[in-house]
């Protein structure tokens, strides 16, 4: 398990304006790594996922990608993001293209592979996502479980070493959860890296191999999720688990 | 009824007379007005991304200064030709240019008219289009911003083939309003000696007393250009907008399409195999 780190985080600060959303946030992610990100609303979780991204620009701290600081000056961030897959709440999907297209568009552009290569590659992803069928169809045709479906694919097909997860679920109805989270599944299992910002705690529990909860912009309590859910020891993962428990 | 009548036999006989000179009015505004909506809709676009360039308080000096001063290039060009009539803007570029460059710029001849027009329809279309843009690519989700970084995309690619595509869609009805208020206004274009449709006109009634059928055939020529042009416009924004449905893609044309590769979840997209493994254990 003493593999080099693929992303790390160290001392990573974030704030709006007099608003800090993040303190000093220490945290590695490994080859391998399933992670997944708990927390209530509002305790920095999604801004984590956005910054490590580079969506957001940490206030202080640095991102290190196989130990490069990628908020350094200089540093192009968008050859970083092509390796670090980004699935959103709200899918995000281009509307001007069709299932295919949203696919192909990285591949073809930022990865210059040709267009045959990036459809072959596309529908490969497609496929394994359940969403081949759909690729003439326009994203405002699809319901949001297979958008977020299509998003996933759309990640895939980048071929990142990272994929980051903010709340994919968030936003579907408990049966398009299922779909999701299927799919999710899948992918954890085929030993891709991810980082999984969620509210779903069977997930969480079940799927990924470690928990980090967090709690007013700080990681209160992170660790093998076994553990965490059945010995939580800060009151404050406590006192949220027990919420959700019971929910 | 009885005016009406005599308005018809004048207009007829004025068509008979000068028809061919009314329709080379008729084919002149039409280039005017579809050439000048064209490049003004192009330097609309070209001042609407200069003027949506994302400046961060990071970025090194130099840039937040450049990107500052376009800005505030564009917006005193947008306010000085939006703010004046087109028609003391043909004047002050068809004589002025001349006049201030000392006859090193001249509009001489037809064809100078002709680029003093273009010219000038164009950068006051321009004025109008590049608020629109701007415009455009504010309605447009931050999250396909988002989504274009997220995969890599530079600012530039972002653009072209993100945010525009669907900006474009967005400002057709206003791309439209242009085409159809150029039709009509390249008519002040007359000032500079442009024969488009209502110089025809009065340069026809210069010579006869038959001012009102003429301009009857004026109203009704600039109606009829500008309906055909409504329904061009409503038919390309159909065409933009694609089919309302799709079609299902079999199966089997995939797997070859896609080449040997064995998916391995096909048939397990489907809920129970989640639902069986990710059950409460108990204190659900």
């Amino acid at each position: 398990m003493d593999q080099q780190p693929i992303l790390e985080v160290q001392h990573l600060s974030k704030s709006f304006g007099s608003h800090q959303v993040l303190r000093d946030i220490d945290f590695t992610v490994r080859p391998g790594d399933v992670t997944s990100i708990i927390g209530s609303s509002g305790s920095g979780k999604s801004t984590l996922l956005r910054c490590i991204n580079l969506l957001e620009t940490p206030s202080q701290g640095a991102v290190r990608f196989h130990g490069e600081d990628v908020t350094a000056p200089g540093v192009n961030p968008s050859a970083y993001r092509a390796k670090v897959g980004m699935v959103f709440q709200s899918f995000n999907l281009f509307n001007n293209m069709n299932v295919l297209e949203n696919c192909m568009a990285g591949p073809v552009k930022v990865l210059r592979l040709s267009r045959e290569e990036a459809r072959r590659r596309a529908l490969r992803y497609l496929e394994q996502v359940g969403m081949a069928p759909y690729i003439k169809a326009k994203p405002r045709q699809l319901s949001g479980g297979q958008k977020q479906r299509v998003a996933i694919a759309r990640a895939l097909a980048m071929e990142p070493e990272v994929l980051l997860f903010d709340e994919p679920t968030s936003a579907l109805d408990p049966e398009m959860v299922g779909e999701v989270l299927s799919v999710m599944k899948d992918l954890a299992a085929s030993g891709m890296t991810m980082l999984v910002v969620t509210h779903e705690m069977a997930f969480a529990r079940d799927v990924s191999r470690r928990v980090v909860f967090m709690s007013d912009g700080v990681i209160c309590e992170e660790g093998e999720p076994a553990e965490l859910f059945a010995h939580p020891r800060q009151p404050r993962t406590r006192e949220f688990l027990s919420r959700f428990m019971a929910s | 009824m009885e005016r009406l009548i005599t308005l018809g036999s004048d207009m007829a006989r004025l068509w008979e007379a000068y028809g061919p000179r009314y329709l080379a009015g008729v084919q002149n505004t039409l280039i005017l007005a579809l050439a000048a909506t064209a490049i003004g809709c192009l330097i609309g676009l070209v001042c609407g991304i200069l003027n949506t360039i994302p400046c961060a308080k990071q970025d090194p000096l130099p840039k937040r200064f450049l990107l500052k001063l376009i800005r505030v290039v564009v917006r005193v060009y947008v306010e000085v030709f939006r703010g004046t009539p087109m028609m003391l803007q043909a004047v002050f570029i068809y004589y002025g240019l001349p006049y201030f460059t000392y006859n090193s710029v001249q509009f001489s001849g037809y064809s100078g008219i002709w680029a003093a027009s273009i010219l000038i329809v164009s950068i006051n279309t321009g004025a109008y289009m590049a608020e629109s843009v701007r415009g455009g690519i504010l309605s447009i989700d931050p999250g396909q911003t988002e989504g274009a970084r997220a995969i890599g995309m530079t600012h530039v690619q972002t653009m072209t083939g993100v945010i525009l595509p669907q900006a474009l869609r967005n400002i057709m009805p206003q791309i439209g309003n242009n085409l159809i208020i150029n039709i009509k206004d390249t008519s002040v274009m007359f000032i500079i000696g442009f024969t488009e449709f209502f110089a025809q006109h009065r340069n026809i009634v210069g010579v006869n007393n038959l001012y009102f059928p003429s301009a009857a055939i004026e109203m009704i020529g600039y109606l009829t250009m500008t309906l055909i042009a409504s329904f061009l416009l409503r038919g390309v924004e159909r065409l933009m907008d694609g089919a309302s449905d799709y079609q299902l893609v079999q199966a089997d044309a995939l797997t070859m399409a896609a080449g040997t590769y064995r998916h391995p979840g096909k048939k397990r997209a489907r809920q129970p195999a989640w639902n069986r493994n990710l059950q409460p254990r108990g204190e659900r």
